[in-house]
């Protein structure tokens, strides 16, 4: 069914619920967001900084507001959709806390995902080096990276205990490789982890209906949902 | 159409097999209700038409032109011979494309260029309107076009689409007939005037209604012209289509000949550009029609009849492909202005896309040869189009 090689937008395609309205921020040329659309008859509607990716998304028949997710998202009201999706920017917001805060007053759920810079080898690379990591995740020097914040799978999992936020699933990605399911405050994943996707929920929020949840029987809804 | 027979035309073929357009004249009957209450009796549209309407009637698009725009928007202009002033985006291969669609532009109600306006003779007294033509607002405009595309046999419109003023008909036509729209796209426009906007066109009136040609609005039937009013007005409001990077770029310092005339000479070749421009709208447009347009815009703010909320003016327009397109160095209608549009349309759950244009050349830029935009709109409509079937 699925078309793409990237595999966390295999798991993205996985979590999302058909015919479900998506805002994705940070869109980029609208790969995913036609993805969704075709295969899940999602109703999508993207946010992207760069003229260029938009025009892309124009192209496509995609409807993307150019904006960035620092500034724009308090123009979007509460509740407008099911899922807000921030594919591996989430380390490059000025202030990645209220972004976090406002995905989930925009959105129901939110999908985040996040290179892990706890990984074993952003260790090495410091420990060994003594200078800033650069791995695959982390190609650029620290001059130039637009990764401002970045986090540790403990500093990730911190925060949203903080922010009273629903971790409803997490799976592991690394690349080429199928995402693996795990459970993200456990110490080895902190190492083994190169990228991890969040599936979150709002605070105070009952637990997930699995009338919701994709291709998950209602017997296995939360930690089941990235099983294979 | 039953609203046809009571039409009468006076050029061109059918519309339904597509023509190029011509004047269409509505009965007494078919007064058009005014937002001041007043009524327009014996009104008359001056309109173009390009391409063929199709079959099923799902291919029209309604183009909406700017402040001092007309209907000749693609093509050549009819008196002077120029190229349409859209030229760009309109013909075979271009974003509207005529082998593809049926395009409809209009001139605007108030207008000079053919529809009725403070220039036209007033049935009811046998003489020029002058200021006796009732002051019209920008929904007016909009109602006389939807008479207009009801005469044409159209139920639904492909697109209507608009740049500054004809931005904000779009909008107006969202907010007032959102369920015969499939797509709008506005481009460089705003949901309202703002102060800033009001007064530069304050300006252009006193600067008309100074002259002593003007004769109180009644320069017409004595036989006079306000043409230094008017032209002042023109280069006033044209500082503003501009901006200061790009007159820079174009005129510098530079001097028109050698050395200063230590006068009151346009010595500086920015003036002279002005004077030209001023010179040659004289030629074309009526002081009385831009007065009339200049207040329909100032009185425009597409939030105030929708409870002070510009989401609720766009509450029934959820289905409608909503493109909004501005200009990075248009200071006349800034992209901030977009912005409050994206984020009505986005609080009204409509479907809304929007780019902003990287450019120097101001407010114009919409007129003028930039490919992002003409990509960024292709994109759109082509999308939308294969969307809609066409």
């Amino acid at each position: 069914m699925t078309t793409t090689s990237r595999e966390d937008f295999r798991e993205i395609l996985r979590l999302v619920r058909p015919g479900s309205r998506v805002l994705e921020i940070g869109c980029g040329e609208g790969g995913l967001l036609e993805l969704l659309a075709n295969e899940k008859g999602v109703d999508g509607r993207g946010l992207e900084i760069s003229a260029a990716g938009v025009t892309a998304c124009l192209a496509r028949g995609l409807a993307v507001v150019q904006g960035d997710a620092d500034g724009d998202l308090a123009d979007y009201p509460a509740d407008a959709f099911d899922y807000a999706i921030l594919s591996q920017t989430l380390q490059q917001m000025r202030d990645p806390r209220r972004v976090l805060t406002e995905l989930l007053r925009i959105a129901e759920r939110a999908i985040v995902s996040v290179p892990n810079f706890g990984h074993w080898r952003v260790r090495w690379s410091l420990l060994a080096n003594g200078r800033m990591p650069m791995t695959r995740d982390l190609p650029d020097p620290w001059w130039s990276t637009a990764n401002i914040h970045l986090c540790t799978l403990r500093d990730f999992t911190d925060l949203c205990a903080g922010l009273g936020v629903r971790i409803e699933a997490s799976a592991a990605l690394t690349r080429d490789r199928p995402a693996r399911q795990m459970e993200p405050s456990r110490f080895m994943e902190n190492l083994r982890a190169e990228q991890a996707l969040f599936l979150l929920s709002r605070p105070g929020q009952r637990a997930p209906d699995p009338r919701n949840m994709p291709d998950a029987k209602p017997a296995a809804v939360s930690d089941d949902l990235f099983a294979r | 159409m039953a609203v046809q027979a009571r039409m009468s035309r006076d050029v061109g073929p059918l519309p339904s097999v597509g023509s190029d357009g011509g004047l269409m004249r509505f009965g007494a009957d078919q007064s058009l209700r005014l937002d001041s209450r007043a009524r327009l009796g014996g009104l008359e549209i001056a309109y173009r038409t390009y391409g063929q309407l199709n079959a099923d009637r799902s291919n029209a698009v309604l183009v909406c032109h700017a402040l001092t725009g007309d209907q000749h928007c693609a093509g050549e202009h009819p008196t002077t011979g120029k190229p349409g002033w859209w030229n760009r985006v309109i013909g075979p291969g271009l974003p509207l494309d005529p082998d593809k669609l049926f395009i409809i532009c209009s001139n605007v109600i108030g207008g000079c260029m053919g529809s009725t306006g403070p220039a036209s003779v007033n049935p009811d007294t046998g003489k020029v309107y002058g200021l006796n033509f009732p002051v019209i607002t920008i929904a007016d405009m909009v109602r006389a076009q939807a008479m207009l595309v009801d005469a044409l046999g159209i139920e639904t419109l492909f697109a209507v689409v608009g740049g500054s003023m004809g931005g904000m008909q779009v909008l107006q036509w969202a907010a007032d007939y959102p369920e015969r729209l499939f797509s709008a796209v506005c481009i460089a426009s705003a949901p309202r005037h703002s102060a800033q906007n009001i007064a530069f066109h304050e300006v252009g009136r006193q600067a008309i209604m100074a002259d002593p040609d003007w004769r109180a609005g009644a320069y017409a039937e004595q036989g006079a012209r306000p043409e230094k009013g008017l032209a002042v007005a023109r280069m006033g409001a044209h500082i503003t289509y501009l901006s200061e990077s790009a007159l820079q770029r174009k005129f510098g310092r530079e001097l028109q000949r050698d050395g200063l005339s230590w006068g009151f000479d346009a010595d500086f070749q920015v003036e002279s550009y002005l004077r030209h421009q001023g010179a040659a709208f004289v030629d074309r447009f009526d002081a009385n029609s831009y007065l009339y347009i200049t207040r329909a815009l100032d009185y425009f703010d597409l939030a105030q009849g929708h409870g002070g909320v510009l989401a609720n003016a766009f509450a029934q327009a959820r289905n409608v492909r909503f493109c909004v397109l501005s200009f990075t160095s248009d200071w006349l209608y800034p992209t901030a202005e977009s912005r409050m549009i994206v984020k009505a349309l986005n609080a009204a759950a409509a479907r809304v896309s929007f780019v902003e244009i990287e450019s120097d050349k101001g407010h114009d830029a919409f007129f003028l040869d930039e490919p992002v935009f003409h990509g960024a709109l292709r994109g759109f409509l082509d999308s939308a189009a294969a969307a809609r079937g066409l």
